[in-house]
């Protein structure tokens, strides 16, 4: 057989299969997305389970182990079958929290947080990496085989080279063709799909050529295979039940696993099919192993490789068709894997490591989402690259060394650490991010310890004495017999612990800890996911779309707008009416028309929801987000603008309420001086004409004419007054500092209030000895308020021996001066309005005297405030009683 | 028998001035200095008008008005009042509460005296 030969019918294929992708890519486009998600796709596309290992290595695996093979097969059956409930919790979950990848969904469940979503995906490429590596020696392999019929060697590797090249560019195509807002690739699924069917025929054909054709039909098939030693193999129970296990647990953990299953569903009753179908499939893939095995073991020379006999007993026959077939069947098995596995672990790579990294070295301005989809798109792409390259690397260091054959198995181990923190996190409210993650770690470093690390062998990783007796000695930590647990397989013996350590891990911190509200929040939503989300939806385009996005574009660009754009289109497509097809050129102008309104991502997110009728990805999400950011600031202005506005009009509000205020109190003030003003001219004027029509008596004569001149003095001291407070109360008044002895101005007061009120009654005690204190303030206006506080008493003192006490009293930097009258005192309810203007209380002997017109009070008080004292009234005393305070030396301006 | 006019007012020259130009003319000047028992005062001496002061000690005399006015015996006595405070908004208040007579002060001695014959005739 023909290399060359060979390599051409592979590149055939290859080009069959990137046609099968374009063509689904472009009837999804074309919104024809009907058959490309039905449930016999999606139950095919699961076929990635079986890869390139399966498919050579299940015969080898059943001619060194007897029937431990169908563990491989039996976990993931019982889980379909068992746990299909499990799996539609998961779809359920997966579907509503819109989760991208396992790690994605993990960190979602866990408050999310993308430490966790690192460390799943972490462990995630570390898991996977040697099981890609697997398929590209598979294939070299296999190339091998038809070369020379020996093993890979430095042909191996290009075949490796060339073949890992070619699936990077297939999965760029199309699995980075476009940011699809569902995460979903139609294409990748279809072409899949085709190579599931590829590679389940392949081995049918072979198992049918050996039975048949080789072995004489199925009764002497059933003889050889009882002949055989294989059936003489001891099925270990331990190891049986892990392997099962452990198959079970990769199939719900592996990421291209969780790729297939709960990203690329389109609809959740898919699973009701794949839960009896996967698991015909893989009774169909698994049914003519032990006979291929069987026939190889006893017709092939001894010493050849079990795992090629798929390729080798065709070949050995002279089938070359067969065994191309056979050929792409593996091949089929094997780029499946790698295709769908690098998808997954990119969209993990993008998603929680690079773009974290990315938006936060764009700290501060908010991101054009153009750029954050552009980003998106080449750190995917970047990391299909990197994740092959890292395959490749691991091929080639690992130089096809025998150690890669078991790293099927070692590889689902790491894989399943996800297992209980996924687990815990579906069914368990009180799991914790912590918990999980300690688990996760523990686990993974029990498992490196234990299984991984070892695999290469002696003195490989580990040295040969560490193997045998521990590091530094301690036998206790002997990496195959932790805690001096021996005589158990390896792979059972870090199952055992590995799942120990992490569950235990796990349940203890998860009790330890307190969960953050966000996980409170998401682990109910993912504990009770049936509660919270509606009944199933189908997820596929309908005709009635044109009208929904019809609507849609209504309330963004605004009716008129909307329908002119429609109905142009309906035109140019050719038909009646205002719908439109909805095909990706009109979508496309849609999108750009919408997004000059709301913004790129969120119209594409929009656009997407209407047609593609699901979810929106991270990274529209994350573009939808700053473009709601931006109008979130701009709407925060706009808030700040209208407050700021509504603090000037409330401003505004007091200024007028003030004004209102004061023109009420100025009218009650003009309305006062009025009184006070007209009261004596009335007495003047009356008095006068009295006096101008004569006939008097000269005594009459004499009163009238005192009575004029009273009115007139007290008229002229009101006009004084009122000149003096306006003066005070503006702050224009002139204050005039001297140093003098308080007894002094006390004494000036008390004559000049005497000359005032001559034939004053008043007797005035004063204490001189405390008087003896030398003030600094402007003496006149101090003097002033004292001959106001001094007539006062002589006016308003009732008592019939009228006497006023002054006494003072210094207290540190202060002197009070109290100024009591043995009357009956002011009445309470008049207290707080003595010293407004005019307050001048009504009393008989207060209207009987001349002189007061009410000003007295508040012009004192206005001086006290001058000279930074005070003045005020005493309440609790016997008679009417003020006291002023002040500071012996007063702080004034000086003007 | 002379007629004779109430004066309530508290201040005592205007009370002089007032008790002056009236009893020249031949009146009965009665005087009352306080608001809260100005209606005893009316009561009591049953004078043939009322001349009443606006700014009052203790009770207001658009209050001692509307007690007058809503009285049956002194609904229709002949009531002018004075004030010193010159505000229209206390003239229409009056006028609206049935005031006779509305007079602001300074006033012309003349004045007073023809408001009053004009109000109860001559002494």
């Amino acid at each position: 057989m023909q290399l060359d030969l060979l390599v051409l019918i592979s590149l055939l294929y290859v080009g069959m299969l990137f046609l099968v992708a374009f063509a689904a890519e472009r009837r999804a486009r074309a919104g024809k997305t009907a058959w490309l998600r039905s449930p016999l796709i999606y139950t095919l596309s699961l076929s990635v389970y079986c890869t390139g290992w399966t498919f050579y290595g299940a015969v080898g695996f059943a001619a060194r182990s007897g029937l431990e093979y169908v563990t491989i097969y039996l976990g993931p059956t019982l889980v379909f079958i068992g746990w299909w409930w499990l799996l539609r919790k998961l779809v359920r979950i997966g579907r509503t929290q819109r989760a991208t990848s396992i790690a994605d969904l993990l960190s979602s469940r866990y408050g999310k947080s993308n430490g966790l979503g690192i460390l799943v995906t972490i462990l995630a490429v570390i898991g996977t990496t040697p099981y890609i590596a697997l398929q590209l020696q598979s294939i070299s392999l296999a190339v091998a085989v038809f070369n020379d019929g020996g093993t890979g060697g430095a042909s191996g590797n290009t075949t490796a080279f060339w073949t890992a090249i070619g699936l990077a560019v297939f999965t760029v195509v199309f699995g980075t063709r476009n940011l699809d807002v569902n995460e979903r690739h139609h294409g990748v699924v279809m072409a899949i799909a085709v190579e599931a069917v590829v590679k389940l025929f392949a081995l049918l054909a072979v198992g049918v050529f050996v039975v048949w054709g080789m072995a004489g039909g199925i009764g002497p098939m059933l003889q050889q295979i009882d002949a055989s030693p294989i059936s003489a193999w001891k099925v270990e129970g331990g190891r049986w039940i892990v392997l099962t296990a452990l198959s079970g647990m990769a199939i719900i953990c592996l990421p291209r696993m969780f790729q297939v299953l709960v990203v690329e569903n389109s609809d959740e009753r898919h699973l009701a099919t794949a839960s009896w179908a996967f698991p015909l499939y893989l009774m169909l893939i698994s049914l003519f192993v032990i006979p291929i095995a069987v026939v190889g073991l006893s017709s092939m020379p001894s010493g050849a490789n079990p795992d090629q006999f798929v390729l080798t007993l065709p070949l050995s026959e002279g089938q070359n068709t067969l065994a191309v077939l056979a050929f792409l069947g593996g091949f089929s098995a094997a780029t499946s894997m790698v295709i769908v596995a690098s998808i997954a672990l990119s969209t993990m790579l993008s998603n929680h490591v690079v773009m974290p990294i990315w938006l936060s070295l764009q700290a501060g301005g908010a991101s054009v989402s153009g750029d954050v989809r552009r980003v998106v798109l080449y750190s995917r792409r970047l990391a299909i690259a990197a994740v092959l390259a890292l395959g490749y690397g691991y091929y080639v260091l690992s130089g096809g060394s025998a150690a890669l054959a078991k790293i099927g198995l070692i590889s689902f181990a790491g894989v399943a650490q996800v297992f209980p923190a996924l687990i815990g996190g579906l069914f368990w409210r009180g799991a914790t991010r912590r918990g999980a993650a300690a688990g996760l770690v523990g686990g993974f470093l029990v498992w490196a310890y234990a299984l991984f690390l070892p695999s290469f062998g002696p003195d490989a990783v580990f040295s040969a004495s560490m193997l045998a007796e521990g590091p530094f000695g301690l036998s206790f930590m002997r990496p195959e017999a932790l805690f001096g647990l021996t005589g158990l397989d390896p792979l059972v013996h870090a199952m055992l612990w590995s799942m120990v350590v992490n569950t235990g891990l796990f349940m203890a911190v998860s009790l330890a800890t307190f969960p953050s509200p966000m996980e409170r929040l998401q682990g109910a939503e993912f504990v009770n996911v049936f509660e919270h989300s509606s009944a199933p939806r189908i997820w596929s385009g309908g005709a009635a779309e044109a009208e929904d996005l019809l609507v849609m574009a209504q309330r963004i660009l605004g009716p008129e707008e909307a329908t002119e754009l429609f109905t142009k289109t309906a035109r140019h497509q050719g038909k009646i009416g205002y719908l439109p097809d909805p095909t990706p050129e009109f979508l496309s102008e849609l999108e750009i028309n919408l997004s000059g309104s709301v913004g790129a991502g969120t119209a594409h997110a929009m656009i997407a929801q209407v047609h593609g009728g699901v979810s929106v990805s991270v990274a529209d999400l994350m573009a939808v987000a700053d473009e709601t950011a931006q109008i979130m600031e701009y709407s925060t202005q706009l808030e700040a603008k209208s407050d700021e506005l509504q603090a000037t009009a409330q401003e505004l509000w007091r200024a007028n309420e003030k004004l209102t205020q004061l023109s009420i109190q100025k009218d009650a003030f003009l309305s006062q001086i009025s009184h006070e003003l007209r009261t004596p001219m009335t007495s003047i004027r009356a008095f006068s004409e009295i006096l101008l029509a004569g006939e008097l008596e000269p005594e009459a004569r004499s009163k009238y004419a005192r009575i004029i001149q009273d009115e007139s003095i007290r008229l002229t001291r009101l006009l004084d007054d009122l000149l003096d407070l306006s003066v005070l109360e503006h702050g224009q008044v002139v204050l005039d500092p001297q140093e003098e002895r308080l007894g002094d101005v006390l004494d000036r007061a008390q004559a000049a209030a005497s000359a005032a009120g001559s034939g004053m009654q008043l007797s005035i005690n004063r204490d001189s000895k405390n008087e003896n204190l030398v003030v600094r303030t402007d003496t006149g206006r101090l003097a002033q308020v004292f001959i106001n506080l001094i007539s006062n008493a002589a006016k308003y003192c009732d008592h019939a021996n009228p006497e006023l006490s002054i006494k003072t009293r210094s207290l540190r930097e202060k002197i009070q001066i109290d100024f009591v009258d043995n009357g009956s005192g002011i009445p309470e309810d008049s207290h707080s309005v003595i010293f407004e203007k005019f307050a001048r209380l009504d009393d008989d002997k207060a209207a009987n005297s001349t002189g007061g017109a009410g000003l007295g009070l508040a012009i004192s008080r206005e001086i006290m405030e001058r000279l930074g004292g005070s003045i005020s009234y005493l309440p609790d005393r016997q008679g009417g009683a003020f006291r002023v305070t002040m500071p012996l030396e007063s702080v004034f301006e000086t003007a | 028998m002379p007629k004779s006019v109430l004066l309530i007012e508290d201040e005592p020259n205007i009370i002089e001035a007032i008790g002056f130009i009236l009893s020249r003319a031949g009146y009965q000047v009665i005087s009352h200095g306080d608001g809260t028992t100005a209606l005893d005062a009316v009561t009591r001496e049953t004078p043939d008008m009322l001349i009443l002061d606006l700014m009052l000690p203790g009770r207001g005399g658009l209050d001692i008005l509307r007690d007058l006015r809503s009285a049956s015996a002194t609904k229709d006595l002949p009531v002018m009042m004075l004030t010193a405070r010159g505000q229209k908004h206390d003239r229409d208040q009056a006028e609206h509460l049935g005031v006779t007579a509305f007079m602001t002060k300074p006033f012309a001695n003349q004045e007073v005296l023809q408001q009053v014959q004009t109000l109860i005739g001559d002494a």
